[in-house]
């Protein structure tokens, strides 16, 4: 279970959330969505406890997390294989594992190049593949296919909502398709804080 | 001819330059006592080179300021560590540093030498310098750990010693490396100058005293060049162990 109660976060004299409440139980979907600059990414942070609140309280029971973040943030040292490896054990038993879901994600063949050798879009696919691997019980998702065409969109789509089967998820997203395909309730940015979409 | 080769060319080329404008120098000057010719330092090299107590001199003042060196790099490494988790230990170890670095090396010697004894004070001096450059470098490569990645490790929950091989390590080995090309030569030098001021039995620095003290300078000359030579292997021997360090540490975390 995720909870936020009252959430305020300001940057500076900026305020960006403000008195924001969401609560997120097991296997429900939810996507935030509004202009850009509304605290989506923030919300995701201060969700993930990367972002302490200002106000507020933020409990979070999820034990498995896994996030998907707008930029790829792989290890630039590290392989493709080795990245999603990296979050399994990064271990040599795992990596068959890591292998499996670098082919799932249509990137079979880009296990041994580095992150610098990979388009935007094949790195943006790692990075899913990563948060995929490790099985969570809550997926944050920012923006994840915003570099992917629209028919690779509908295929990684599908591929997320169906692994992702037993999880919570938590998307920000300015793609109302894309919240629909991973079937989520939408809430709207209102104010600094996030309501259910009417 | 490939990059590599033509800059090996340039490299061997100009060091034949130098070594033909010392050759000029001292065929003009013509003294030995001043200034003896590359040959005679070769041959006088050679000479000593080919009795036992050279050798044994020689190894004599590795170990003590490879010691140094060593126990300078741990206790860099180890401060740098400290002064990167703790602001407190940052505001109390950060003006020693900048005051061992802008002490001059010889007032550390005089003062080591009333302190400790002559034995130990080129292990002393050598830790001395190599420490502060270990420090700042190590300490700046902890910084530069990349924060996203840093958040990358805290969302999957990472276990430490994953965030170390995977993470830290990588970012601060090429810091690290930059710290020992500079220290090592550095603390080799302080340490065999701190030799030639305490005259510690079988060192290279009682050697190159004595030399200076019986006017023999072509010996002079030969330990002089022995220094650099043996400074250069140690630079590269020790630079090649970091980089092994660092494909160990990528096997790690493969």
């Amino acid at each position: 279970m995720l909870d936020l109660q009252n959430v305020g976060v300001c940057f500076g004299v900026k305020s960006v959330l403000n008195g924001c409440t969401l609560s997120l139980a097991p296997h429900e979907r939810i996507a935030l969505m509004g202009p850009s600059g509304c605290g989506k990414t923030t919300l995701l942070r201060t969700a993930l406890g990367l972002q302490d609140p200002d106000s507020g309280a933020v409990t979070n029971t999820f034990s498995r997390p896994a996030a998907v973040f707008q930029e790829d943030r792989l290890f630039p040292w590290l392989t493709a294989v080795e990245n999603i490896n990296l979050v399994l054990s990064g271990k040599a038993e795992t990596i068959s594992e890591a292998r499996h879901w670098l082919e799932r994600l249509e990137l079979g063949d880009a296990g041994e190049l580095y992150p610098c050798e990979l388009s935007g879009g094949m790195r943006q696919r790692i990075a899913i593949a990563r948060a995929l691997c490790v099985r969570p019980d809550l997926l944050v998702l920012d923006e994840p296919l915003k570099q992917l065409d629209a028919a690779l969109q509908a295929r990684v789509s599908a591929l997320i909502s169906e692994a992702c089967r037993e999880c919570a998820l938590l998307l920000a997203t300015h793609s109302e398709e894309e919240a629909k395909a991973l079937g989520c309730r939408i809430y709207l940015c209102r104010d600094g804080t996030f309501y259910p979409e009417t | 001819m490939s990059p590599a080769a033509k800059k090996a060319l340039a490299k061997t080329g100009a060091g034949l330059f130098w070594i033909l404008l010392w050759a000029l120098l001292a065929h003009l000057v013509g003294q030995k006592l001043l200034l003896p010719s590359p040959l005679l330092v070769v041959k006088t090299l050679l000479s000593l080179a080919s009795g036992a107590d050279f050798w044994l001199t020689l190894l004599n003042s590795l170990a003590r300021i490879l010691s140094g060196m060593l126990a300078g790099t741990l206790l860099g490494v180890v401060l740098a560590v400290l002064t990167h988790g703790s602001a407190v230990c940052r505001t109390i170890i950060a003006p020693f540093m900048s005051l061992v670095k802008s002490t001059p090396v010889a007032s550390f010697i005089i003062l080591a030498l009333i302190w400790l004894g002559r034995g130990v004070v080129p292990l002393f001096i050598t830790a001395l310098m190599v420490m502060p450059v270990v420090w700042a470098n190590v300490s700046e490569g902890l910084r530069a750990q990349d924060e996203k990645l840093l958040e990358v490790a805290r969302v999957f929950h990472l276990p430490r010693r994953r965030v170390f091989f995977s993470l830290t390590l990588p970012t601060v080995l090429p810091y690290f490396r930059s710290a020992l090309c500079s220290a090592l030569g550095l603390g080799w030098k302080a340490g065999v100058a701190a030799e030639v001021l305490t005259v510690p039995q079988r060192s290279v620095g009682r050697m190159i005293y004595e030399s200076k003290l019986y006017l023999e300078t072509p010996e002079l000359f030969a330990w002089t060049v022995t220094v650099i030579a043996v400074s250069f292997l140690i630079e590269r021997l020790l630079l090649r162990l970091v980089s092994g360090l660092w494909r160990k540490g990528d096997d790690e975390h493969a």
